[in-house]
């Protein structure tokens, strides 16, 4: 049983960290209806500058928290440059062209941040800044009286810094939530995503959305980094993260805030729940291994079998 | 306008006359590099290793045998598709060897090589039957294949067990990225497994989850294996040993092959990754006299790519020890032909007659940095010792005695697994190539 809780718990700590990547691709796809596949590479630039920065800081002997937080700035400060710079030289130019020109032009995007960060900071992996940036580290090993293997004490360990990442992640999703539910620049957005003519001819100023849109995913994108890049490091490789988005928004729907969330949650612990007790059930201890890559998109598609949409996506009718 | 014309015609001239001499002046040598994408962590040191060695020995020796190396990188982020071109590049500009630096490259090449007569240097990686040179003229895989490294990671374990008797019952898992390189030890453990009584646990890593191996450290959790092996690269390594601190598996059980045991690798995991362990057959530092040399005809001068402490570590020296490789053979080669600007088919000739002595490696400025090293005509790998490094929590260091591979296992894996490769592609050449005598 503390194996079960462990594998829910560990489920739903990526779940959350999906969610969280998911939502940058559903405010981009709400404002601009373009699937930024520049996204998962988003994630990679913020946390390499973040690090970068405190990096150089830390050559010049400024090292500790205030010159985490000072990364941190001119990490965020780089992400709204970079929504200016993808709003005036992506975005504007290519306004009424097809979606998949737009859908095109972030491919173009993703392989110009590559080669810009690679540029900056090299090929080589970073370790990410945790305990700079004051994150916690260690774990606590939680006794669960009883629910251990043949009626035993049963254990759970929890890192600290899996708390933390799910505690953050759910204040930014909550957070990014009522700004956009109960704002006006959030009213605005959901105007733009009904309809670009009609926001326009009711006086929003689509540019300014775009870039609030951009900004908002490049935080979403260096929160992602900071958490991953903890787990793991900070290096290219990152970006595949990005890719667990894609089940969670073929399940929550590409326009809902709220489908990402509880898609987030639902793949999260169902590949965890998938790949340690349905798989090596169906497909025996050997050939069950490795199948939580696959198992996402499985629960996605089976989904979208009874809900072509996703869980919250806009059901589309058109008339022919 | 007539003055233009004579500039061009001029500019031509000199260009004509230009091209033979150059190379006549140099030997081209191209390598994959894969400085970006996933795989960047660890291919960039080991890009620069060898691009320093080769640079150094330019710059101290005017090359090998009074001849520039004129080295070059090609880049494939890991992708054997972009290796293919980058194959293709090597062969159109004549390049006197082919270093993949993947074992999908590796696999991708070996046909054509055997075709284009480009011998291929997969050190220590690629298809571990390859090591059979009456199959496989055209490549070579020293110092050691995975099956060996396999072989020496379990007489390391038998040893610290008690005995090869005592791995019956064990559970060995080995976590492998899901690609050729990560699969290639797997028959040789179930082989060996089924000798000694062990249980060996497979642990896929797609390389789309390098990064996310949450769930698979779950698994690893429940199946509480005794000891890990690493079959990771890039990304996957810094994952592997932060999992295994975070999931509280003893870190001193946790043993990478060699190409998971770089610095950074380590380092990801902070004070708690002291006791990780990898294999290695040389040893690491600046306290060489080659390192030495590399910082001061190199680095010194400004032509590395690297920061002065990476030189040294792991997987740069460990590239260091194959630009040793590499111009050892054309001096051999050199010596074979009696030619100073050697072609391919002479580095082939080069490579299989390889004899680092321990004498000589004193020479090259690596005494005590790695053993000895033979090439033959019919074994290409030579199936040579490694020992255990530990990281110390800063750097790698020397933690075991060398422990020599089971070859009488492993040897007869090697040979059936040849013959099966040659008999599955139709139309195998045989070996004609004739094996240089022994000097």
């Amino acid at each position: 049983m503390d194996f079960l809780i462990q594998t829910v718990w560990e489920g739903l700590v990526a779940g959350v960290l999906y969610a969280l990547i998911a939502l940058g691709f559903v405010l981009i796809f709400k404002a601009s209806g373009v699937f930024n596949f520049a996204q998962g590479i988003m994630v990679v630039f913020s946390a390499l500058t973040l690090v970068g920065t405190y990096e150089k800081l830390s050559q010049l002997g400024f090292k500790g928290f205030p010159a985490a937080m000072l990364s941190l700035v001119v990490a965020l400060a780089v992400m709204f440059v970079l929504a200016v710079l993808v709003e005036r030289v992506v975005l504007r130019p290519l306004v009424n062209q097809p979606d998949i020109i737009l859908f095109m032009a972030t491919f173009g995007l993703t392989y110009l941040l590559i080669g810009v960060g690679e540029t900056i900071f090299g090929g080589n992996p970073k370790i990410m800044i945790t305990k700079e940036l004051g994150l916690p580290t260690g774990s606590t090993e939680l006794v669960l009286p009883g629910l251990g293997p043949d009626g035993r004490n049963g254990l759970v360990l929890l890192q600290h810094i899996d708390i933390a990442a799910a505690i953050i992640a759910s204040i930014m999703i909550a957070g990014l939530a009522t700004f956009f539910q109960y704002t006006r620049i959030g009213r605005a957005l959901r105007a733009v995503a009904d309809s670009h003519k009609a926001a326009l001819s009711v006086g929003i100023s689509l540019n300014q959305i775009w870039v609030v849109v951009w900004f908002t995913a490049g935080i979403v994108a260096l929160v992602t980094g900071i958490m991953w890049g903890a787990r793991s490091d900070v290096s290219f490789g990152l970006s595949t993260v990005a890719l667990k988005a894609l089940p969670v928004l073929i399940l929550g729907g590409f326009t809902s805030i709220p489908g990402a969330i509880v898609g987030g949650l639902i793949i999260g612990i169902g590949e965890k729940l998938g790949e340690l007790y349905l798989a090596p059930m169906l497909l025996g201890s050997t050939m069950g291994r490795g199948v939580e890559s696959w198992f996402a998109f499985f629960i996605a598609l089976a989904f979208v079998m009874f809900r072509p949409q996703g869980l919250f996506g806009d059901k589309i009718i058109e008339r022919i | 306008m007539k003055r233009t014309h004579l500039i061009a015609v001029a500019l031509l001239g000199a260009t004509t006359l230009a091209a033979p001499a150059l190379a006549q002046d140099s030997i081209y040598v191209q390598s994959n590099a894969y400085r970006t994408g996933p795989f960047s962590g660890s291919g960039t040191p080991v890009a620069d290793g060898i691009n320093d060695y080769l640079t150094m020995l330019n710059e101290r020796d005017g090359g090998v045998g009074g001849v520039k190396i004129k080295f070059e990188e090609c880049e494939t982020g890991y992708d054997t598709k972009k290796s293919v071109e980058c194959y293709e590049q090597g062969k159109a500009k004549g390049s006197i060897i082919y270093l993949p630096w993947s074992t999908g490259a590796t696999l991708a090449a070996i046909p054509r090589a055997h075709v284009d007569k480009i011998p291929i240097m997969s050190m220590a990686y690629g298809l571990s039957a390859a090591a059979d040179g009456s199959v496989f003229p055209w490549v070579f895989n020293p110092p050691t294949t995975y099956w060996d490294g396999a072989s020496i990671l379990l007489n390391y374990i038998a040893k610290q067990e008690g005995g090869l008797d005592k791995l019956k019952g064990k559970r060995i898992g080995l976590i492998h990225l899901d690609a050729p390189y990560g699969k290639e030890p797997i028959p040789v453990l179930q082989n060996l497994a089924k000798k000694y009584g062990f249980e060996v646990l497979l642990y896929p890593v797609p390389a789309a989850e390098m990064q996310n191996q949450g769930a698979l450290w779950l698994n690893i959790r429940r199946d509480k294996p005794d000891w890990l092996y690493n079959h990771g690269w890039g990304a996957m390594n810094p994952t592997a040993v932060k999992e295994a601190i975070k999931n509280n598996y003893p870190i001193n059980r946790l043993v990478g092959v060699w190409w998971s045991g770089g610095d950074d690798d380590a380092r990801a995991g902070g004070a708690e990754a002291k006791g990780y362990k990898s294999l290695s057959w040389h040893l690491f530092g600046q306290n060489f006299p080659v390192m030495q040399d590399i910082l001061k005809h190199v680095h010194a001068k400004g032509l590395s790519k690297t920061t002065k402490e990476k030189v040294g570590e792991a997987l740069y020296a460990r590239t260091v020890y194959q630009g040793m490789m590499v111009a050892e053979a054309i001096r051999n080669a050199q010596r074979l032909t009696g030619k100073k600007v050697i072609n391919s088919e002479d580095m082939r000739r080069g490579l299989e007659s390889l004899n680092v002595t321990e004498a000589r490696l004193k020479e090259l400025g690596m005494e005590g940095f790695a053993s000895p090293l033979k090439v033959e005509c019919g074994d290409h790998n030579g199936h040579h010792q490694a020992f255990v490094a530990e990281w110390d929590g800063t750097k790698w260091t020397k933690a075991s005695d060398w422990i020599s591979p089971s070859k009488d296992e492993v040897r007869p894996l090697i040979e059936a697994a040849a013959k099966d490769y040659a008999e599955k592609n139709t139309g195998w050449p045989k070996r004609t190539e004739v094996c240089d005598p022994r000097s």
